[in-house]
């Protein structure tokens, strides 16, 4: 009993109090903290070896803070843990260079996955785990919590009430997380108004709130020009829409953020026209805006998007169509990226995308030997879902035509996700799409990974579409017949050449392989004058002038 | 960059060559390549130049015109090609749609 009543339950709580006495002790009372106050308040409430979530997302990043929390003084603060979604901008490399953080853990690293490759070989970022959004989520909540949230916010109040509008991304699931386990929240805002249009984080949860010297830098990574889509673009599109989208009638899906699934989003209104498809394909989105979805839209094809994030340009388009897009009473979306990856995961029937190399297996990577890019959002909507438990008919015509569900569940009926790969044998450069090894495994080798950075397991993959066809792999009954399908639609390329003729006739006779003449696709007919829309000024017309896009994509 | 020149040989059609002398098409923008084909009679051969900057892919090259020779049933014929970096896949169209203008067609 004595020892008992010396335990402590609230360490982490006391613990907090303090650090905000300390900060209040230089700064005085009160949320508001001027932008010249910032390093010194970061010295104060940051300890060392705290695990810090600096909010960097797909496209919203906390860029004023993580310039800040590079100035704060080694000395006082080192050893930090930083986690968080997304590493794009260069202070975040330069927390590591200059001795602040030591260990990252991180789901997405686009523009900075050369250094980030450097500096871990280097041996000054040590490297925890590399994570989709909703597993590196949800470990915010059991082993990676944050003890301090650096977060970014369009507007607060002073109470500090913050509104995050139609990039909202991972604000709420950080700012959870954190508060609610003692932790400490600082938000960067780009203005301090009177009354926020909407309260996307109540003020009780956050600590302090920093008026950026400048708005938060925001990444249009949506939008794809149509005058850059080329014709095997447009074939491999057609063929998806044929043997594919129409084959299993698929309403629910994810698009990936390609070419190849921008061509897809323009034809619709033209080659899914003439296919008869409207109405029965495509009524449902998880989806960021994108600008080549707009025909779509406008022709009637499109029920209902659900978004990740927002896009630039997009902000009075989206807000004009209320029964298209998810828009709060204030009449802006508010893009909260953890139930988009949810409805993503879970309620779509379809995702199709494109990458960079396919193995042999069916494995695909988008890494390379020296980029660790990470792996976003997309492995959260490219894999079966095991935890999914309704019905639609696509996901059970894909699941009863599984040439292995007997050999694993018996009798079961069990759907599957469509789970579909765009890929043109060779790219720029002729950099084979289909290769024996791939570079992911040069990667683990480099960076000290414990396993090969894999976006999509083979197990998972059901369809490949290449120019030369289209690979229904869920039908195969064993993996040797899975590696004879991806050899048959891998054309010139090391593992294509491997094919053997009459082992491809074979599988075209049972419907595994299908070429454009199978599928009734002439590819001659594959031009460019087949798109809804042939530049962005096409996408502005179509809109209705509600698209602005923005100004590297104006070129007239 | 050194440009890498190639020569093939196929057996093609004899008589199934183009009605005019020569025929040019295509654009060597970045990603694609211009193929000048002219009439030749040689018993059916057609005999292929390439002007690429990309080497060590001899064998696709030849994989990808022996499927153009086969497929389009031509013959007779002399084809340059002047190549910048154009996938087999865009090869294979650009030189389908070569043929059908130089036979007259629509493309």
């Amino acid at each position: 009993m004595q020892e008992m009543s010396t335990q402590t339950w609230n360490a982490l709580r006391c613990d907090t109090a303090e650090r905000l006495n300390a900060a209040a002790e230089i700064l005085g009372d009160g949320k508001i903290v001027a932008a010249k106050d910032v390093t010194r308040l970061l010295e104060a409430v940051i300890h060392p070896g705290d695990k810090v979530n600096l909010e960097g997302n797909n496209q919203k990043q906390a860029d004023f803070l993580a310039e800040r929390l590079c100035r704060v003084n080694p000395k006082k603060v080192h050893g930090l843990h930083m986690v968080q979604s997304s590493i794009a901008l260069d202070s975040h490399i330069k927390l590591f260079e200059k001795g602040i953080a030591e260990k990252i853990d991180f789901s997405y690293a686009g523009p900075q996955a050369g250094k980030l490759a450097d500096a871990i070989q280097s041996g000054k970022v040590r490297l925890g785990d590399i994570h989709t959004y909703l597993e590196l989520f949800g470990r915010y909540f059991i082993d990676l919590i944050p003890r301090v949230a650096l977060v970014a916010a369009y507007q607060a109040d002073r109470d500090g009430n913050l509104y995050t509008g139609s990039n909202t991304e991972d604000t709420p699931v950080i700012v959870e997380a954190t508060k609610f386990k003692q932790g400490i929240v600082i938000a960067q805002v780009n203005e301090i108004v009177e009354r926020v249009p909407r309260v996307d984080i109540p003020a009780d949860w956050v600590d302090f709130v920093v008026p950026s010297p400048k708005p938060f830098y925001l990444e249009p990574l949506f939008t794809r020009d149509p005058a850059l889509i080329t014709e095997s673009q447009i074939l491999r599109a057609m063929m998806a829409l044929k043997g594919i989208y129409a084959e299993y009638g698929v309403q629910t899906v994810n698009h990936g953020i390609g070419f190849d699934t921008a061509a897809i989003e323009l034809l619709l209104p033209t080659y899914g026209e003439e296919l008869g498809l409207k109405g029965k394909i495509c009524s449902a989105f998880a989806l960021n805006p994108h600008p080549t979805l707009i025909p779509a839209i406008e022709s009637g094809w499109v029920k209902n998007i659900h978004c990740f994030g927002g896009e630039l340009g997009m902000e009075q388009y989206v807000r004009e169509r209320s029964d298209v897009f998810f828009i709060g009473p204030d009449g802006s979306p508010r893009s909260n990226r953890t139930y988009a990856q949810i409805a993503g995961h879970y309620a779509v029937d379809m995702f199709i995308g494109g990458t960079l190399q396919i193995d042999e297996d069916g494995n695909s990577s988008t890494a390379t030997a020296r980029r660790i890019a990470g792996f976003g959002g997309a492995p959260n909507m490219g894999c079966d879902p095991k935890g999914r438990r309704h019905a639609s008919p696509a996901w059970l015509q894909c699941g009863e035509e599984n040439g292995q569900r007997e050999a694993l569940v018996g009798r079961m009926p069990r759907g599957k996700r469509l789970v579909v790969q765009l890929q043109e044998t060779f790219r720029e450069k002729m950099a084979p799409g289909f290769v024996e090894r791939l570079d992911a495994w040069n990667l683990m080798e480099n960076a000290g990974l414990s396993i090969p950075p894999v976006m999509i397991y083979g197990d998972d993959l059901t369809h490949i579409v290449t120019e030369e066809g289209i690979a229904y792999l869920h039908r195969c009954r064993s993996i040797e017949e899975r590696r004879a399908a991806i050899r048959a639609v891998a054309g010139f390329t090391p593992v294509g050449l491997k094919a053997n003729p009459s082992e491809t006739r074979l599988l075209r006779d049972r419907g595994i392989v299908k070429t454009p003449r199978d599928l009734g696709i002439d590819p001659a007919r594959a031009s460019r004058g087949l798109l809804a829309a042939q530049n962005v000024r096409d996408l502005v017309r179509w809109s209705g002038g509600l698209y602005q896009p923005p100004g590297k994509f104006k070129n007239w | 960059m050194a440009l890498v020149h190639l020569k093939f040989s196929f057996d093609g059609i004899p008589g199934a060559s183009i009605p005019r002398e020569w025929s040019h098409s295509g654009v060597v923008g970045s990603g694609d390549m211009e193929v000048l084909l002219t009439r030749r009679e040689q018993n059916g051969r057609v005999n292929v130049t390439v002007c690429t900057p990309v080497s060590g892919f001899d064998r696709v090259w030849e994989l990808v015109l022996r499927r153009f020779v086969a497929e389009s049933g031509c013959g007779d014929l002399e084809l340059e090609i002047n190549d910048n970096n154009a996938t087999p896949f865009v090869v294979g169209l650009r030189l389908r749609q070569a043929l059908l203008e130089a036979r007259g067609g629509e493309i």
